[in-house]
């Protein structure tokens, strides 16, 4: 039987009222989704079932999960940030500036640590051979970003507003529009994969992969602001995300910064 | 909501994670990103292994990334991982000479990835590990895990992660020799010989 929207919704709910249950009942504020989050069905057999192993990080200063790879000016070229300028033409789209600070869980920037981002087109293509979806793919964009963070944990992003795109997880299933962010910290711990979406996009109640973050005020952490000061006249729509890195870090390397 | 405000602690809570999704592989790969072994390097070890599913079959689109000590121990600050062409914007690989520590490697179309790193030293009280991170399509949050070597049977009798874990699922840290010299070690997300994975606090 074809699974349909309405199966997925049912889904959502039950799980959405699960956490609500949860945290009735006490439990603390789940920040992150589980990865056993069945409404979106890849995660189904992609999932362990045992519980992981805790490490202590505050017990031993030693481990090498505690220190980050390093990123210079030697792994990303000037205009990597700018994904608008990668080809000899103009890509088609809406432009926009996407800009933020990478932050640990104090509050404090990460510097000079790599962002990464890849995105589809305006039309909701991506660059990929294996993307099936027969939107228009634009000559002039590939959707693939880099940079470094400056001293105060800013990063900067020019690229145009991705569109929206079917994915065939289910009858009439759509992907609200996002970028894919990815993150490192000063430590391996903090790394971090996710995705930036828009402001009041419709798609949002349908989706089941932004929907696996069940509690609603860690959701709107991935909707970026429309910030009109970003905005960069005659030129493009400013958009402003800033993002915490979660994970513990080695706090004794970083007394006195 | 996304302007964090940093002045309270309240305020300042983490960013949730998502999947990769399918389509990182015109992104994230970089050639090179497996050849973090400085050339002709003496200690330089072949690392490979399959991701399985929790019915058994491979994965071909995950990726590993690889964080690991060098052979004394010493944790890596080098940069050049991903050392680009400025000319041409694409990518010039790593220069053969300084370790970085960190590599990032897909599974192919038959779920196997394979690296070549520097044979990991001991820090502190810990037996020589690869930290690893995997990614898949699939996998809301990325899983950590740990490769160590065997060989060293009272180093890795006394590494506390090691002396932590259910003996039954123990081995599935520990890679294998094989009769090349590399070492493999397959991950399972799931199931029977499910790898441990770590979470840290």
């Amino acid at each position: 039987m074809t699974l349909t929207q309405a199966d997925i919704d049912r889904e959502i709910a039950a799980e959405h009222a699960a956490y609500e249950k949860r945290r009735a009942d006490g439990a603390p504020v789940e920040h992150q989704p589980r990865r056993d989050y069945a409404p979106y069905r890849s995660s189904v057999l992609r999932h362990p079932k045992q519980p992981p192993v805790t490490i202590d990080v505050s017990k031993d200063p030693e481990l090498v999960e505690l220190a980050s790879p390093a990123f210079g000016e030697r792994d990303v070229t000037e205009i990597d940030n700018d994904l608008t300028r990668q080809h000899h033409g103009e890509p088609i789209g809406e432009r926009i500036t996407v800009s933020g600070r990478v932050l640990d869980r104090d509050g404090r920037p990460v510097r000079g640590q790599l962002v990464e981002i890849w995105q589809a087109n305006s039309a909701g293509r991506y660059a990929h051979r294996r993307e099936q979806h027969d939107a228009p793919l634009d000559p002039n964009f590939t959707g693939v970003g880099r940079t470094l963070t400056d001293d105060s944990g800013f990063y900067r992003f020019t690229t145009v507003q991705p569109g929206p795109y079917p994915w065939r997880q289910h009858l009439n299933a759509w992907r609200p529009a996002h970028i894919h962010f990815s993150l490192f910290g000063t430590a391996f711990t903090q790394r971090l994969v996710t995705q930036m979406y828009f402001p009041s996009d419709p798609l949002f109640p349908y989706d089941p992969i932004i929907q696996s973050v069940t509690d609603d005020a860690a959701r709107q952490r991935l909707v970026a602001t429309y910030d009109h000061s970003l905005s960069v006249p005659e030129f493009s729509m400013g958009y402003h995300w800033d993002i915490v890195l979660d994970g513990p870090r080695a706090t004794w390397i970083e007394e006195g910064r | 909501m996304t302007k964090i405000d940093t002045s309270r602690p309240q305020t300042v809570l983490p960013t949730p994670s998502h999947t990769v999704g399918p389509f990182y592989g015109h992104a994230l790969p970089f050639p090179g990103g497996g050849d973090i072994a400085p050339l002709g390097h003496p200690d330089a070890i072949t690392l490979q292994g399959y991701v399985y599913d929790g019915e058994g079959a491979p994965l071909p689109d995950a990726f590993l990334e690889l964080w690991g000590a060098d052979p004394e121990g010493e944790l890596a600050q080098a940069d050049g991982s991903m050392r680009r062409d400025p000319a041409s914007g694409g990518f010039l690989g790593r220069n053969g000479v300084e370790f970085t520590g960190w590599g990032r490697v897909q599974t192919d179309a038959d779920g196997h990835w394979s690296a070549r790193t520097l044979r990991p030293g001991a820090r502190g009280r810990n037996a020589p590990y690869v930290s690893v991170c995997v990614f898949a399509r699939g996998l809301l949050v990325h899983l950590f895990t740990r490769i160590y070597l065997p060989g060293d049977e009272a180093a890795l009798a006394a590494d506390p992660l090691l002396r932590q874990v259910d003996p039954a699922r123990r081995d599935t840290l520990i890679a294998t020799r094989d009769r090349s010299g590399a070492y493999r070690f397959d991950i399972r997300l799931q199931g029977e010989g499910e790898t441990v994975f770590l979470e840290f606090q």
